[in-house]
């Protein structure tokens, strides 16, 4: 029997097993996962936790329920991962050999590496959405409140999901109108980008959506503390934007393990290949979803899309067979804006996102980066797809893992 | 690509004022183009860093983020923003000889 491990059981990490599971020979093949929590979160529901839209209950689900047949799942974190010797320390004390290993050790949020956060006001007037039991406390936090400046600071980047921050507040500035409170609350975005998002085409359009939706963005903000008592945060180069209610995306970082193991660069991120994602220096470490370094967004459809290549590549590459440069960095973020509708971006390493419609020419029957209502519907739809075909390891129809021109229009 | 002379020197440029060869980047330069961003005089600290991402931006071939910078070099974002006031992450790149901080994704 080869043995092929599996760090981490979220998003990236089950896809992988549930896929390979399909396309490898499972009598040839022991496929193990090791996740020390034994709840699989559907992250991209936290953002509509706030807002009432999602409860705790639509946003998470049992691990268990998505371990192929003849895979197992054990329950435990990884202490370090040994590369040289081709095996990794778990915490149960258990030693685990492997002939392939697959990170997907995702990232996670450090709100206490910038001062004053989570301190004395965490849950209080300082919020994130970053979490499940967060975003619960945020949406009580949201329910009884009459009022003031809400400021959404985004500590440092690179984050998971960038367009989640910009969805907040569209979401908030929906919500605030619907209560009949909007012209009582003032909505500030402070981000260390110089505008909106971090591609300029994309920038340009959803800094003007911004804008007609009277959010004020406070760019190039670098957070050095938060002041809790005043209620104010400060930037290093002396900035003070005054907040009554703060949500904050605390600093962003790969496991601790993987610096542990020195395998990570300076946020815990491994350095990987970006277009075949073996981890730089091995041959038989695959990284996939958040824990990579590779200059993509850090998104579920960029795991699922690292996946298909993958399964592509994995099967002829065990049989000595040269990996293929499949991955060209697609991503695809349903954005959601609010009253009922919402915005598409696609794109890749090469090519930032454009205006046009998905995945068909003129049809769609999504609009990239323009507002309507079947993007909305795309994006609460994408839960129903996430549980049944990503998490299954099947691939969405139509959709192939490469991005296409078709449907984009050039823009200058 | 326009050009421009620095410190007796012709070099390429984009329309922001980065160079775009960063082989064309000699220590007369960072000298000058300093002095564009209001540093009048490189201290051994400022070389520290300016050296540090030299070093980081030919072997990467590109400009290191701040969180590179302070893990390279030791020093805080606090001292890098006192060094290099406003953007410091922009800021030494520019005087470095390399280009725009691509920031993320
Ligand atoms: C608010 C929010 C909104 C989002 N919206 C979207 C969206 O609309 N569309 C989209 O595509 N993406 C979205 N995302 C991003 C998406 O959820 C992530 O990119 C995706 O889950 C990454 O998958 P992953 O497997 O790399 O990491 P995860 O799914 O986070 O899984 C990592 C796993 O590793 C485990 N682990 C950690 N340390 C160890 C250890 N030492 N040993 C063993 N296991 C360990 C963890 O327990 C976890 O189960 C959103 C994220 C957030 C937070």
């Amino acid at each position: 029997m080869k043995k092929l491990v599996i760090l981490g059981a979220g998003t990236a990490g089950t896809m992988a097993a549930n896929r390979l599971s399909r396309v490898l020979n499972t009598s040839e093949w022991e496929i193990t996962l090791v996740d020390p929590n034994p709840v699989h979160y559907y992250q991209p529901g936290f953002l509509f936790i706030p807002f009432g839209i999602y409860k705790k209950e639509d946003a998470f689900k049992p691990k268990q329920a998505f371990i192929p047949r003849g895979g197992k799942l054990i329950q435990t974190a990884v202490e370090e991962i040994l590369p040289t010797q081709n095996r990794v320390r778990l915490a149960n004390g258990e030693t685990l050999s492997y002939d392939y290993l697959i990170i997907a050790t995702g990232t996670d949020i450090y709100p206490e590496e910038t001062p004053g956060l989570a301190e004395h006001e965490w849950g209080k007037s300082i919020h994130t959405f970053y979490s499940l039991d967060s975003a619960v406390a945020l949406a009580d936090a949201l329910r009884n409140w009459k009022g003031g400046r809400l400021v959404v600071n985004v500590v440092e980047n690179p984050i998971k999901c960038p367009v989640a921050p910009l969805e907040f507040l569209f979401l908030a500035d929906w919500y605030f109108t619907q209560r009949g409170i909007r012209d009582r609350v003032e909505l500030i975005y402070a981000t260390p980008l110089p505008g909106a998002f971090t591609k300029p085409i994309a920038s340009r359009l959803l800094g003007d959506t911004l804008e007609k939706r009277r959010i004020r963005v406070e760019p190039e903000f670098m957070i050095m503390e938060v002041n809790p008592d005043a209620k104010k945060i400060v930037s290093y180069d002396e900035r003070e934007v005054e907040y009554d209610l703060l949500v904050s995306i605390p600093l962003n970082k790969g496991a601790e393990v993987i610096g542990r193991s020195g395998l990570g660069d300076e946020l815990n991120y491994v350095p990987t290949d970006k277009h075949t994602l073996l981890a730089e220096g091995y041959d038989n470490i695959f990284v996939l979803g958040d824990a990579t370094n590779v200059p993509a967004s850090k998104a579920g459809a960029t795991a699922h899309y690292e996946v298909d290549t993958l399964a592509e590549n994995f099967p002829r590459y065990v049989q000595g067979k040269p990996l293929e440069p499949l991955f060209d960095g697609h991503a695809n973020c349903f954005v959601e804006t609010g009253f009922g509708k919402g915005m598409l971006l696609d794109f890749n390493y090469n090519t930032e996102p454009l205006p046009g419609t998905y995945p068909l020419p003129f049809v769609g029957p999504f609009s990239l980066l323009k507002e309507s209502v079947i993007n909305h519907w795309g994006k609460l739809g994408f839960r129903w797809m996430y549980w049944n075909i990503l998490m299954k390891g099947l691939p969405i129809p139509f959709l192939p893992a490469q991005m296409s021109m078709v449907g984009k229009q050039k823009v200058n | 690509m326009a050009t421009r002379t620095i410190a007796g020197k012709t070099v390429q440029v984009n329309d922001e004022g980065f160079m775009t060869n960063p082989a064309e980047w000699t220590k007369e330069i960072a000298v000058e183009l300093a002095k564009e961003e209001g540093i009048e005089e490189l201290t051994e600290q400022h070389w520290k860093v300016i050296d540090f991402c030299r070093q980081a931006g030919m072997s990467s071939g590109k400009a290191p983020t701040l969180r590179q910078i302070t893990t390279g070099t030791g020093l805080s974002t606090k001292e890098l923003f006192a060094l290099f006031p406003k953007g410091p992450a922009k800021k030494v790149a520019r005087i470095s000889g390399l280009g725009k901080p691509e920031g993320c994704v």
